[in-house]
């Protein structure tokens, strides 16, 4: 393509980095957004729009997000919803990775009888929509007697992961040559010795992706938070939306910007850390 | 293990003999977990769709009673009509945006690394922060439309979010605005993994660069256009937190989605068996894009394997 690319005039050189820039901003607008009303009054953005430079920075917004803001009467701001969503993210992140992990190995290198059909079906798991288990969920739950608990967040988390993480990592293990394993089970290595010492030392890449994708995911979960959770119980993405709703009378565009932010905050970081394997983990979930 | 000619403890052998059983023990349980919830869950939601469960389940069976109900529902045919204009629109604007992305980033662009990261970083970010900043911007007495008439176009118009006839649209830009970044990133792995040697015989055709794309890229990629609307079409089908978060279905129905519907149905209205009939539906509509689908990847693959 060089050759080619040399041939090209300067002028269609410019109309190309112009259409790319044009499109970053188009995507960073609502985050510059987000940002410049964080620290912007009330006064502020009503008086003008909420697009707009900040005339005085109000850095409150953040302490009133964090700590005073009211959620369905409740005046704590979201961090008691920051901490559930992280009681709920790093258990339930940590335990699925794991198990998928064994599953993976498992289905891929210690073939058994059945393996295909049990993998076809894992994989289902990452197609079936949530509406279908909302129901089965409620009823499994409540025998539980975890209704209403982050308990019951990670369960249900780690349960549906499953089916991404066995999927990752079988796909990635697929790549294991057999003779490895075949020599090791010579040695008299078993099921727990080869998966210790062969698989999950060559493991990293595909746990990194693994855990990056289960952390947003959970993370950023939606539906299964506003249907199992209600009130103090919420992670904070269902709190959001209480809080929109909460203000709809009266509304704080400036602390609800530092509010967004703020639970926007990890999975950012994590994607501007570990992007490349983000991508991977999206290539790998959506394509199969 | 059992070295020839010594022969092993008693209870070494015990062990060995205890060995291959122990491994089922550990391989089984997650993945019949994983298994039984699948099948199980479908199952159970699939039975009471045939019920007459409202706020608890009940299991009497009453035939197609709540599809009936669901399909003739002023609801449900709404919230198709919208899924069939926000699908296509989605798919469409965001397959072109990704595409036009990825063909531009491939023009040995300097910080493409820092623009992919740019164009990408909205899948990272929960649906629900997204559609909340979008509702703002989108809001006339707040949003775009004020700043626009404060810079002084005193006439300008952008309602569309509280106009029933263009809200489903605000659901279209946002959406593209969020994933065409992750289409961007499918193509351009798809334009590089392009053998080199078909550049180059273009090239020594005297082709331009735009010429090779038109007719040598991108029909080498012709898989990965199909792999993308598939994916495209399968957010549009779960679609739910964005529309909660920008519109909440309104003004009145005009952004109202089956999944919305199913969710309206079963905890706000209490009525599980028609919610779960109104999910199986949901179901049906997705299989219809993801079976032609499978069946096309096996289609190739086995074509690939005869043809080498």
């Amino acid at each position: 393509m060089a050759e080619a690319i040399r041939r090209q005039a300067p002028l269609s050189r410019w109309v190309i980095y112009a259409v790319l820039v044009a499109f970053a901003a188009f995507y960073l607008v609502p985050l510059i957004v987000t940002v410049l009303n964080s620290v912007r009054t009330e006064q502020d953005i009503g008086s003008t729009s909420v697009v707009g430079w900040p005339r005085e920075l109000a850095l409150s917004n953040f302490g009133k997000a964090w700590g005073t803001y009211c959620i369905a009467q409740r005046c704590e701001g979201i961090s008691p919803f920051m901490w559930n969503s992280i009681l709920m993210v790093v258990p339930a992140t940590i335990i699925s990775t794991l198990i998928g992990a064994l599953n993976g190995y498992s289905i891929a290198l210690w073939r058994f009888r059945g393996d295909n059909w049990v993998f076809g079906i894992i994989t289902l798991g990452v197609f079936l929509p949530e509406q279908m288990k909302l129901v089965p969920w409620t009823l499994v739950l409540r025998d539980l007697g975890l209704s209403n608990t982050i308990t019951a967040l990670v369960f249900i988390h780690v349960i549906q992961g499953i089916s991404f993480t066995t999927l990752f990592c079988r796909n990635y293990y697929v790549a294991i040559p057999p003779d490895l394993l075949k020599a090791a089970k010579i040695d008299g290595a078993g099921y727990f010795r080869i998966f210790w010492r062969i698989v999950l030392p060559l493991s990293p890449p595909i746990l990194i992706v693994t855990v990056i994708w289960q952390f947003t995911h959970i993370w950023n979960e939606f539906l299964y938070g506003v249907t199992f959770t209600t009130g103090a119980q919420q992670p904070v993405t269902a709190a959001l939306i209480a809080l929109s709703v909460s203000v709809a009378e009266a509304p704080q565009y400036g602390v609800q910007s530092a509010a967004v932010l703020i639970a926007a905050l990890p999975t950012l970081l994590v994607y501007l850390f570990g992007g490349k394997y983000f991508l991977r983990g999206l290539t790998a979930g959506a394509v199969k | 293990m059992n070295v020839q000619g010594r022969p092993a403890a008693p209870r070494r052998s015990w062990r060995a003999a205890l060995a291959p059983w122990l491994v089922h023990l550990v391989l089984w349980p997650p993945l019949l977990v994983s298994v039984v919830h699948i099948i199980g869950f479908t199952g159970y939601t699939s039975w009471i769709s045939f019920t007459s469960s409202t706020l608890i389940p009940e299991n009497d069976f009453v035939g197609l009673r709540n599809y009936n109900s669901v399909l003739a529902s002023r609801n449900w045919a709404i919230a198709t009509e919208n899924l069939l204009i926000f699908g296509t629109g989605f798919v469409v604007l965001t397959t072109a945006i990704g595409l036009t992305l990825a063909v531009l980033l491939d023009q040995r662009i300097r910080a493409e690394n820092v623009l992919r990261t740019i164009y990408l970083y909205p899948m990272a970010v929960s649906f629900v922060v997204t559609g909340t900043v979008w509702s703002w911007l989108l809001n006339p007495s707040i949003g775009i439309q004020k700043l626009v008439r404060g810079l002084g176009w005193e006439a300008f118009r952008f309602d569309w979010v509280v106009d029933r006839d263009m809200a489903i649209y605000t659901i279209v830009i946002a959406g593209a605005w969020q994933a065409s970044g992750f289409a961007m990133a499918l193509f351009l792995a798809g334009i590089r993994s392009v053998d080199a040697d078909l550049y180059k015989a273009a090239q020594i055709d005297g082709a331009g660069p735009w010429r090779i794309y038109r007719r040598v890229v991108l029909p080498a990629i012709w898989p990965i256009f199909i792999a993308v609307m598939v994916i495209l079409l399968q957010y549009t089908i779960k679609t739910f937190d964005l529309v909660r978060a920008l519109t909440g279905g309104g003004p009145g129905l005009a952004t109202q989605l089956p999944s919305l519907v199913v969710y309206d149905l079963m905890f706000q209205r209490g009525l599980l068996g028609r919610g779960s009939a109104a999910a199986v539906l949901m179901l049906l509509y997705l299989l219809a894009v993801l079976l032609p689908y499978f069946a096309f990847v096996q289609w190739r693959k086995r074509r690939n394997a005869r043809h080498g």
